[in-house]
């Protein structure tokens, strides 16, 4: 793909989200928590699609975030920046106390450990109803204007507009780390993990910085979920988040930020407007769409318009 | 004391005939394979249609169930699993998931989402009283049926020659194959006996795990953990490991309930961490 295509394509893909404030102003929560669910996946993706390490537990973090920055905001500090920063620091920080039990192992205890965490998490969360409300949810989340100016109103537009940039700005953040030399060992690692060793690069300390990093960013994505909406629910650590944030990835192909991202909003959208019918519909489609992904291959939509592209002739 | 020990052996040996077919596919084929579940699901509730609305008397009801879900698992290996053997664990994971969606949101939309409830015959209902302790007849049948599965599964791996085949497709694929051992289509039957394995389970466990269309999501964790702590190659190492589970989790349930599931995902991260090296490590390393 050329330059100046890529250039206009990606102007357009931000234009079409700064847009929407003025195109789509009923839908702006709805927005909002696309946002949200964007960043989540580029969370996963720096994870799954960089360095090719495979969770089935990255809800545990967006979890752990939005209780984080939720029980901040309802113990009295509802300054939102400040809880974005505590939300994403407490992640990091169960994501690096856990690292090194997920990489002790082979690759599938690895997958069991995630997913063993995840559900740990999710019961002791809804045990432990005095901190998070339990399956009531964590009610009386109070939050500040952002900088002491901009309200949140009841029509989302500070909501889909901090979203946003926050989103914005993080992304701009995954796209110099993923090419960095950091970045770049990340891939390597993907690609043949013994040869990487061979070369020197210290597998095992990549692979925890990148897990932690990664940890970071879906506590930012669960912060801004708990802020956005001010409530927490049990919902955020279920294990269904981890599985549909895969499929998410899956779809807009893996290994780059902005399938990530086009992964989730399609998925989203479809989520809203066919969850009208029943839920066992949903949930039924969401399953053949992974069956089908799985077995077509990797590479997702974004993929395929790829190849699309190249096959244009050249002038 | 002794009931409650009685109780977890029961739902222990249930636990191992719904994931000894998991650690064929899982521990010996390498494939992650988180549907396994589903067939025990499947098991379940034909079960439960064959009793409560055509009068099919239990057992008769129970051997539909295994020869269903072994059909059932027959069908999908065929078409569905071997197009996956070999891949990265990501696919492996992304289309088992997306398997479990599809049966539970299937069960769902047929028999609804509640719990299913069955009538056990008149010879399976009630306690033998010993005095000392108090037994239910239905967990005594379950021990006997299951013990008698467990031997036979033992006996059929060891003794026989389909067992020896199948050690030798395990233990090296390429020289098996080399030796003229047809080792997909061992795969394939022994992926459906352990499928039918699991739809047995789930038509025992109606009564003792229940069966919603939660069931395949519900107990993953409980197969894996089955899996990963037995070892490879023989039946007694997961058969210890879900007798161990269903006592831990029978007397956490009873003695503790405040916990909750906390106790087994605790242990099943613990024992994990203790023993990565099991089964799983000898087989990716391969």
């Amino acid at each position: 793909m050329s330059t100046p295509l890529r250039l206009a394509l990606q102007a357009l893909f931000w234009g079409g989200w700064a847009s929407a404030y003025v195109l789509l102003p009923e839908y702006l929560p709805l927005l909002a928590q696309i946002a949200v669910v964007a960043l989540f996946v580029l969370s996963l993706d720096l994870l799954v699609g960089y360095a090719g390490f495979v969770t089935l537990g990255h809800a545990a973090f967006f979890g752990v975030g939005a209780y984080a920055a939720g029980i901040l905001a309802q113990q009295g500090w509802g300054e939102p920046l400040s809880g974005l920063l505590f939300g994403a620091a407490v992640a990091a920080l169960v994501g690096l106390v856990t690292a090194p039990l997920v990489l002790r192992g082979g690759d599938l205890t690895g997958i069991m450990v995630t997913l063993g965490i995840a559900m740990m998490l999710y019961e002791a969360a809804n045990r432990m109803a005095w901190l998070t409300g339990g399956a009531d949810g964590l009610q009386g989340v109070e939050m500040w204007p952002i900088l002491g100016i901009w309200r949140f109103d009841l029509f989302g537009r500070t909501a889909f507009v901090y979203s946003l940039l926050v989103l914005f700005l993080l992304f701009l953040l995954a796209r110099l780390i993923v090419a960095s030399p950091f970045g770049l060992a990340l891939r390597g690692i993907k690609g043949n993990r013994r040869r990487m060793e061979a070369l020197g690069t210290p597998v095992k300390a990549r692979l925890i910085a990148v897990y932690t990093l990664s940890a970071a960013y879906a506590g930012v994505a669960g912060a801004l979920l708990a802020q956005t909406t001010q409530f927490v629910s049990l919902d955020v650590l279920d294990f269904h988040r981890s599985a549909d944030a895969l499929l998410m990835l899956v779809l807009g192909g893996m290994g780059a930020l902005y399938g990530a991202m086009i992964g989730a909003i399609l998925f989203m959208v479809a989520h809203h407007t066919l969850s009208e019918l029943t839920p066992q519909f949903w949930q039924f489609w969401i399953g053949i769409a992974l069956i089908a992904l799985a077995i077509a291959g990797k590479g997702g939509l974004l993929g395929l318009a790829r190849r699309a592209l190249a096959r244009l002739p050249r002038r | 004391m002794l009931t409650v020990l009685i109780d977890g052996v029961a739902s222990g040996m249930l636990l191992f005939v719904l994931a000894c077919g998991l650690s064929v596919t899982l521990g010996l084929m390498n494939f992650v394979n988180l549907a396994h579940g589903a067939f025990g699901m499947a098991g379940g509730y034909l079960c439960v249609v064959l009793l409560n609305q055509h009068g099919v008397p239990f057992l008769p009801a129970v051997v539909a169930a295994a020869l269903f879900a072994a059909a059932l698992g027959f069908v999908l290996e065929r078409t569905l699993y071997a197009h996956l053997y070999g891949r990265d664990h990501l696919d492996q994971v992304l289309f088992s998931i997306g398997l479990v969606f599809v049966m539970s949101a299937v069960v769902d939309w047929l028999m609804g989402a509640r719990q299913q409830l069955i009538t056990l015959p008149a010879w399976l209902q009630g306690r033998w009283d010993f005095g000392f302790v108090t037994v239910g007849v239905y967990r005594a049948f379950l021990i006997a049926i299951c013990g008698a599965i467990v031997l036979a599964l033992h006996l059929g791996l060891v003794r026989t020659r389909f067992g020896a085949r199948l050690r030798a497709a395990v233990d090296d694929g390429v020289v098996a194959r080399g030796l003229g051992i047809p080792v997909n289509r061992i795969f394939g039957v022994t992926f459906a006996l352990g499928s039918g394995l699991a739809g047995l389970g789930g038509a025992l466990g109606v009564e003792v795990l229940g069966l919603d269309p939660t069931f395949p999501l519900k107990y993953m964790v409980y197969f894996l953990i089955v899996v990963a702590v037995g070892g490879a190659n023989t039946i007694v190492g997961p058969f210890l490991a879900a007798l161990l589970l269903g006592v831990v989790d029978v007397a956490g349930k009873y003695y503790v309930p405040q916990v909750g599931a906390f106790v087994i995902y605790t242990a099943m991260v613990v024992l994990l961490l203790l023993r990565p090296h099991g089964l799983l490590a000898k087989a990716s390393a391969r």
